[in-house]
């Protein structure tokens, strides 16, 4: 089923993460893995809000789930049974959580020995984190080389954004075993420029200066995202919209391609995400 | 997204401001702190109890204590009801202010 690919996979970790509920995060989620895996990388995006099942449904697999998350921890099911093939992507895989247990079905271990045998398997490992920071979204993080910060220029999201960053660069592997910090990035959500330009809205710039962390990218705010949510299909596998075309550019930056994010905010939109990304 | 690319309004004078500006005051203290907030108020609100009662009879939720938190100079302030003498059970409020630069 997921055979090796003659060379070796990256088995890269990354955490969609942000402390606040609301902001974006499965969506977020659901379009990096989707347009990685649009890029031939073998793609997995893991859903560790336990209890509040919802990847299966943004990503439109939710009646095909038999085993999930949970049970593969608990030497229940194999992790290739709980696996789910993406119908519309064939390098893109949906691990799903469980609906019915809670938060304290996630062990330490129990994620380490499963991300492990992923990092065997896929180039990229997209965790799903859910809100707060309590046990389900410190484990989220716990593993992560890479994380991306989910903002809303709003005050309360803000915050805990700062609060998760802390949290990076602290309650982390790499930072126990290493001293280094996961690298952290911030993705700027629901952006409204119309209310930025009436003083309503903080702008971009006001928030890298208060979080102090490079921006991956900015995803206005979009009619596309509830539609694309309606149908469970990724943002970036549906019709292309300023939203899709944002995060078409932020995985272009988080692979290290050159995006420069001001001129995409203040020119055309999308403008280099048509030039980086195929469209969809 | 403006149309024309970015907008020649200069102003901003408006609610954006206050929350960057809200923002950087209070994640300066909060990182600072490495919490939410100081973790001290508590063992200080049982402290000034402790001492408060080597003099008078009060009860432990008749002190309140708040902070607040600005740029150059936060305040401490301390508010204890103390019971007035006699039989009756009217209190008379005596807040003691005491300022100091924390954080």
């Amino acid at each position: 089923m997921t055979q090796l690919k003659d060379k070796a996979p990256l088995g890269k970790v990354i955490v969609i993460t942000s402390g606040k509920g609301g902001v974006g995060k499965t969506t977020s989620a659901a379009a990096i893995a989707a347009a990685l895996a649009k890029r031939d990388f073998k793609t997995v995006v893991i859903d560790f809000d336990v209890g509040l099942r919802n990847l299966d449904m943004i990503m439109g697999c939710e009646r095909r789930v038999v085993f999930d998350f949970i049970n593969v921890i608990q030497g229940e099911a194999r992790l290739k049974q709980a696996l789910i093939r993406d119908k519309r992507l064939d390098t893109l895989w949906i691990l799903p959580t469980s609906q019915t247990r809670d938060k304290d079905a996630l062990t330490k271990e129990g994620v380490e020995k499963v991300l492990n045998e992923l990092k065997e398997q896929f180039d990229y490992i997209i965790c799903d984190s859910p809100a707060g920071i309590e046990r389900g979204a410190q484990l989220a993080m716990y593993f992560a080389d890479e994380a991306v910060v989910v903002t809303n220029p709003e005050v309360s999201s803000v915050r805990d954004s700062d609060r998760v960053l802390g949290l990076l660069a602290s309650k982390t592997k790499r930072a126990e075993d290493e001293g280094a910090e996961v690298k952290a990035q911030v993705l700027v959500t629901r952006l409204d420029q119309r209310r930025i330009d009436a003083g309503e809205m903080m702008t971009i710039d006001d928030v890298l200066e208060i979080l102090a962390v490079p921006l991956l990218g900015v995803i206005p705010e979009s009619t596309a995202v509830l539609r694309a949510s309606n149908v469970g299909m990724p943002i970036v596998l549906d019709e292309p919209s300023a939203a899709s075309r944002g995060y078409e550019a932020a995985v272009a930056r988080l692979l290290g391609e050159e995006v420069d994010t001001q001129t995409e905010r203040d020119k055309k939109p999308g403008f280099f995400s048509r030039l980086f990304g195929a469209p969809a | 997204m403006s149309l024309f690319g970015f907008s020649f309004r200069p102003r901003r004078a408006k609610s954006a401001k206050t929350a960057k500006d809200r923002l950087q005051i209070l994640l300066a203290h909060e990182r600072s702190d490495g919490s939410a907030g100081p973790d001290y108020l508590p063992l200080l609100q049982a402290d000034i109890l402790a001492v408060i009662r080597k003099y008078m009879e009060i009860k432990e939720d008749e002190v309140d204590i708040q902070m607040e938190r600005n740029d150059d100079v936060s305040s401490l302030e301390i508010n204890i009801e103390i019971p007035s003498p006699g039989p009756d059970k009217s209190v008379a409020s005596t807040p003691l202010r005491k300022r100091a630069g924390l954080g």
